[in-house]
């Protein structure tokens, strides 16, 4: 234990380490998402492969278009399984809340 | 962070547009920033949680070698295992090895040579997030890279156990992260053989001088100097000496450039298409660590401004500053040469004497005579961003 106090710095760094394994699960659920029609979709087909901020990130420069397509690689090369009734709904949303026209 | 005379803004000497990097990043991204931890990292610039995605703040970026903790974290799938060195196993096997083996992480640093090297490890889509008109995929400012001496063994030692065949054509490799999701692709990567039998490319477990932190490969990656971070196969587990083009969405449609576009001298011409070809070396490029954005300096004092410039192995030559918005430029003084995959610093003294706005600028030229470019080159997925840094000086009274 003299060890430790003499390098106060690794306990600081120990207390960081100990603190950020909990903190992550929870700063991601502390994402949200702007309120809007079709957004409880996207929480539901997007979130069990990657945290929503890639999202907030992506905006608001992508268009419809841009958006659509994201959703379709989304789909077809990373393997989402989003079902085809879905896909509007979930690009309006996106288009509305993080895209431009 | 000593900071010259005459700069105004010390206390937070970076100053720059935001802690979150320049103004130029995509609105959604600066409005929802934040600097997080990772266990056993330092604060650094969250792009996404999961997966872990993590820029280093540029302030590190005045010291010669990144320190571990404070490294930048790109990873393309979620399921990241904490791997056991004790139980660590790399495979090597393929159509085109005379015999397939596995290697322990004691195997490693008992049978084969040690060796170091200095080198700048960048992500391909550095500084992606300042593409105009921006692209998707992670918004990167200007921290996704760091520059680390790397200890490990020479992948062409290990792999000549294996007994590689006339007709090996590519290196495949994979690591320990999968999927969150079956059907979605394993990062499987591969390098052609002559890059994997070069003697700069390693197979390291040390970074500056400690095991690889989880988050940057633990307990063993591939180190390729020159080439971006895509084929830096992190907790290395498989190696697969091929007579064919490794395959997957990561080599293709993945980490693709448009033929002809850039002045590459390495090529990975096993995997080109008739548009395209796979990323290999990095452009030259440079950046200022201690100024950034909109700075204000005192008329008449000296300042001192400071940077790193790198490129994809052969060394840079010079860099030369502009603090007239390009019309003349000065040469800026070089740093110790740590390598020729290492990044340089560099200083360069500066004086306003009237009051105005100026726009100070930097560029590199390497060995080969390769600079940087003025006009950004549009690719698809934005590579290579190496437009000369401009920033904004308020000179006042």
């Amino acid at each position: 234990m003299l060890m430790w106090f003499c390098e106060p710095m690794k306990i600081l760094i120990g207390i960081i380490v100990l603190l950020s394994a909990t903190l992550i699960g929870a700063q991601e659920s502390a994402i949200r998402l702007k309120p809007g029609a079709g957004q409880e979709k996207i929480t539901s087909y997007c979130s069990g492969c990657h945290s929503l901020d890639y999202i907030q990130m992506n905006s608001p420069f992508p268009n419809r278009k841009l958006w659509e397509a994201e959703v379709n690689k989304m789909i077809n090369a990373f393997g989402a399984q989003i079902p085809k009734e879905e896909v509007a709904a979930i690009v309006d949303y996106l288009t509305t809340e993080y895209g431009s026209p | 962070m000593a900071s010259g005379a005459g700069l105004l803004l010390p206390r937070h000497l970076l100053a720059n547009d935001s802690e979150f990097g320049p103004n130029e990043l995509p609105q959604g991204f600066l409005d929802t920033a934040t600097l997080d931890n990772l266990p056993g990292k330092m604060p650094l610039i969250r792009k996404s949680f999961r997966p872990p995605n993590f820029e280093t703040p540029i302030s590190y970026f005045q010291q010669a070698f990144t320190p571990n903790n404070a490294f930048f974290v790109r990873y393309h799938i979620a399921d990241i295992p904490q791997v056991n060195a004790d139980t660590w196993r790399l495979s090597i096997s393929g159509d085109a090895a005379g015999k397939s083996l596995e290697l322990s992480l004691n195997d490693l640093k008992t049978q084969f040579e040690q060796v170091e090297i200095n080198a700048l490890c960048m992500c391909s889509g550095n500084r992606r997030g300042l593409f105009r008109p921006h692209v998707a995929g992670v918004q990167w400012g200007h921290g996704a890279m760091g520059n680390a001496r790397w200890k490990g063994v020479r992948l062409k030692d290990v792999l000549a156990r294996a007994e590689p065949q006339k007709n090996a054509l590519e290196l495949g490799m994979n690591g320990a992260d999968r999927a969150a999701m079956d059907n979605s692709p394993d990062y499987v990567k591969s390098i052609p053989i002559w890059k994997a039998l070069d003697e700069n490319t390693l197979i390291a477990f040390e970074m500056n001088g400690e095991p690889l932190p989880h988050w940057n490969g633990f307990p063993a990656r591939l180190v390729v100097p020159g080439w971006t971070a895509t084929y830096w196969m992190k907790h290395l587990t498989a190696l697969n000496i091929s007579s064919k083009p490794v395959e997957g969405f990561w080599m293709k449609p993945g980490y693709r450039i448009p033929k002809g576009k850039f002045p590459l001298v390495q090529r990975f011409v096993t995997q080109d298409t008739e548009a395209n070809t796979p990323i290999t070396e990095m452009v030259v490029n440079s950046l200022f660590t201690n100024i950034g954005g909109n700075v204000t300096f005192e008329a008449g004092t000296t300042s001192v401004a400071r940077g790193v410039a790198w490129d994809g192995g052969f060394g840079i030559a010079m860099v030369d500053v502009s603090i007239d918005n390009g019309q003349t430029w000065r040469r800026a003084e070089l740093g110790a040469d740590l390598g020729k995959f290492s990044w340089r610093q560099w200083t360069f003294s500066m004086q306003f004497d009237k009051p105005g706005k100026y726009v100070v600028m930097a560029r590199a030229t390497n060995r080969e005579g390769a600079t940087q470019t003025f006009e950004l080159i549009e690719n698809p997925a934005g590579y290579h961003h190496n437009v000369v840094q401009r920033v904004n000086v308020d000179v006042v009274l």
